[in-house]
């Protein structure tokens, strides 16, 4: 077959449906989103339906999988590191209990952070669930690897996580398709003993999985992930996931001849370490991502043949490139040119015509004639509120925070205690909170944003819009006459005004809906009207 | 063979169109391609970028290092400037001359034209005005390409050839437009070369 250009994105989803899976559950979050989407857009033109809507949040994501693992089929979950949070009881957890159907997690970490609020390495996440992690470099091996991430967790009966870092995610190169194969019939299994995780179950599950742990190091041994590249000389280098591409290319670049382990499953393979430890006199080891491994392989005491993030042979923090290998293998710098002065930072912004503007234009009205305009906030194209001209929120942690973060400061005396969140992000996370509010009958005005779509992601459905949020707020027991409905227009900004003057001086938990469709959606669909909302 | 491009912009401005004709004629040619692009956060009107690498050989990195860029294709004249410790030292810098505006601080023209002339022989495109010419605005990132299509190392033959599939579902017309763009663009890369 042909070679086609994908993203490695794209080239885990096309690797598990060539695996045969039965279905995706994802919530949409950068770098993984283009996964999920390039199986939806992919359904139903092969030998069979995959079934892939979005999910509400990533643990419900991880569960519905498990769930269609233990009825014996294959499921794929895909999420941005910081999902894995969300997700980490129900991933944890099916550790425990192991798989029946093939379940592998593709997690997209970010690390520089050029689209998130953190950089946590789920490498961590990996070895905390003791489970098999592979993390190939290329998006051939992506491919590849997908395949038999579907194998290993069939074989061990175990989830797999398989981890890629934003530049493999969204870096397009040549990949080859083998051979589709069917998906599982279904097979559901009576294993209480292992799913029904009470205190008996779970301990024997616990132990059945350290007992696993030596088979599990002895796949990384023999993995075609865990590779030599043979050289000479005292330096070698410990290359994981795609420092690898990084070290090769200075490696060439320079005629160098140093001998590279690349790294590409774990847990570590330890006879193939200890081999280039013994050969060489000191090792770099290159890790895109926390220096989770150089601190283990360091231990206690400083491990003085190491170099690598922890002595400043390479940053502490951010993506890798030839350049900080280039240094960290004391190559000497290149004279380059340099960014002129007169370069301005150009950070992103709210569209021209995009209905969070004109909610913030009457907001920040309101709340400058506040003594306290504290704005508790979320993720989301909103989070753009942050910046100048709107400078109109003051948080924005984590998704679903908004609420109860209002919530606390509410608690602890704040008047008023004002959220602003988006449609996704209060289905996501927000719902709950909002309950604890009406349970207490906190004093909160929880502005929804509702722009009918998952915009910063690229617009993908939300899990509920319109009067379904409306219906939402009503059943969590928001008073009828404090939900509210807005359209956050220019021509509407007095009377927008007016309602989010009352609501904010309401003694009770309050919900202003700013509803209004995202103009980028509306404009997709105008340009393909055939296109699913 | 090996030719390292970075394509700056702005987010929406459609770097990733010409991108993708690049890499569709590059493989038809039978060379490897590797591209890293910018998606999420800054695709909301912040600087975007692209690495692209071609070669006849395999390629490891999927980002450019430092000082091994053979061309800066720039749809925008400050965003050229951001990455030029980019540029090889016998690197050409094509850019844009419309300046995208949505930020305070931005420099004059006059400061920009500076910087740019610091690269050695900049090819200068005025896009927006020729693209109008070849038939509509939104051709201006075909004008770019053609201006930039020299240094590509690629023929400009497979890059016509690619405009073409890139945009056959469009419509005869649209694709006739978008050549006549890319050779409306190639067109003033000579000349500039020439009046040196
Ligand atoms: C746990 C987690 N999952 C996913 C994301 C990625 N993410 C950031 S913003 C966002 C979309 C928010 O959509 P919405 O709340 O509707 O706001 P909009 O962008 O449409 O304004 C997503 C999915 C994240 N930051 N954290």
């Amino acid at each position: 077959m042909n070679k086609q250009l994908l993203l490695g994105a794209e080239a885990i989803a096309l690797g598990a449906l060539d695996a045969g899976i039965s279905g995706v559950y994802a919530y949409p979050g950068t770098p993984s989103t283009e996964i999920t989407e390039y199986i939806q857009k992919q359904r139903g033109s092969g030998t069979h339906a995959v079934r892939s809507a979005w999910s509400t949040n990533e643990k419900t994501a991880c569960e519905a999988a498990l769930g269609m693992s233990y009825a014996g089929k294959r499921s794929l979950v895909c999420m941005k590191h910081v999902g894995l949070n969300v997700a980490a009881d129900a991933f944890i957890n099916s550790a425990i209990t192991g798989v029946n159907g093939g379940l592998v997690i593709a997690v997209a970490d970010d690390p520089s952070m050029h689209s998130s609020q953190n950089e946590q390495d789920s490498r961590v996440y990996g070895k905390f669930a003791m489970v098999p992690l592979l993390e190939p470099s290329s998006q051939q091996d992506l491919y590849l690897a997908t395949r038999e991430a579907f194998d290993l967790s069939e074989s061990l009966k175990l989830p797999v996580l398989l981890r890629i870092t934003t530049r493999l995610a969204h870096s397009r190169s040549g990949v080859k398709e083998s051979a589709a194969r069917p998906e599982n019939e279904l097979h559901s299994i009576y294993a209480p003993e292992r799913f029904v995780l009470m205190p008996h179950n779970a301990r024997r599950q616990y132990q059945h999985l350290l007992d696993l742990q030596p088979e599990l190091e002895r796949r990384s041994e023999t993995s075609w992930l865990n590779r030599l590249v043979p050289g000479t000389g005292p330096l070698g280098v410990l290359a994981f996931g795609i420092a690898f591409n990084y070290v090769m290319e200075v490696r060439r670049q320079h005629g160098l001849d140093f001998p590279v382990l690349q790294i590409g499953q774990y847990p570590l393979p330890r006879k193939k370490i200890e081999a280039l430890f013994s050969q060489c006199d000191s090792v770099l080891v290159a890790e895109e991502g926390y220096p989770v491994y150089e601190e283990l392989l360091r231990g206690f005491f400083g491990g003085r043949n190491i170099r690598g993030r922890l002595d400043g042979a390479l940053p502490r923090t951010g993506e890798l490139n030839a350049d900080s290998l280039s240094r960290a293998l004391g190559l000497a710098k290149k004279e380059v040119l340099t960014v002129p002065d007169i370069v301005v930072n150009r950070p992103p912004e709210l569209c021209k015509g995009c209905g969070h503007r004109d909610l913030y234009e009457a907001l920040t009205t309101v709340m400058n004639l506040q003594e306290e305009h504290h704005v508790f906030s979320d993720i989301g194209c909103y989070t753009l509120g942050a910046l100048p001209p709107f400078n109109a929120i003051h948080t924005c942690v984590d998704m679903g925070a908004s609420i109860t973060m209002a919530k606390g400061a509410a608690d602890a005396g704040l008047r008023p205690a004002v959220a602003v969140i988006g449609d996704s992000t209060f289905t996501h996370s927000g719902m709950t909170g909002l309950l604890d509010a009406v349970n207490d009958r906190t004093p909160i005005c929880v502005i929804i944003s509702d722009n009918d779509t998952t915009a910063m992601t690229g617009g993908q459905n939300s899990a509920a819009n319109g009067s379904r949020i409306l219906a939402i707020c009503r059943g969590l027991g928001v008073e009828e006459n404090h939900i509210r409905t807005i359209v956050p227009l220019k021509s509407h900004l007095a009377e927008n005004i007016a309602v989010l003057s009352e609501e904010i001086a309401y003694d009770g938990v309050s919900v202003v809906i700013a509803e209004r469709e995202c103009i980028e959606s509306a404009a997709r669909k105008k340009r393909n009207p055939a296109a699913k909302a | 063979m090996e030719i390292n491009i970075i394509l700056a912009g702005v987010g929406g401005q459609g770097i990733l169109t010409i991108a993708a004709v690049i890499d569709m004629a590059a493989l038809q040619s039978g060379l490897t391609v590797r591209q890293a692009e910018v998606h999420g956060m800054s695709q909301r009107g912040g600087a975007v970028q692209s690495h692209l690498r071609i070669a006849d050989r395999e390629i490891y990195s999927d980002l450019i290092a430092e000082g091994t860029a053979n061309l800066i294709l720039s749809v925008e004249p400050l965003e050229a400037l951001r990455y030029l410790p980019f540029l090889a030292a016998e690197g050409r810098m094509v850019t844009s001359t419309d300046p995208f505006i949505n930020m305070a601080g931005y420099p004059t023209m006059e400061a920009i034209l500076v910087e740019l002339h610091r690269t050695g022989q900049p090819v200068l495109v005025n896009a927006a005005e020729l693209a109008r010419e070849a038939g509509s605005v939104r051709t201006s990132n075909m004008i770019m390409l053609g201006a930039a299509a020299p240094f590509t190392g690629l023929a400009p033959e497979a890059l016509e050839a690619a405009i073409g599939r890139l945009f056959q579902a469009k419509g005869a017309d649209i694709v006739e437009m978008n050549i006549r763009a890319f050779r409306r663009g190639k067109l003033l890369s000579q000349q500039q070369a020439t009046a040196i």
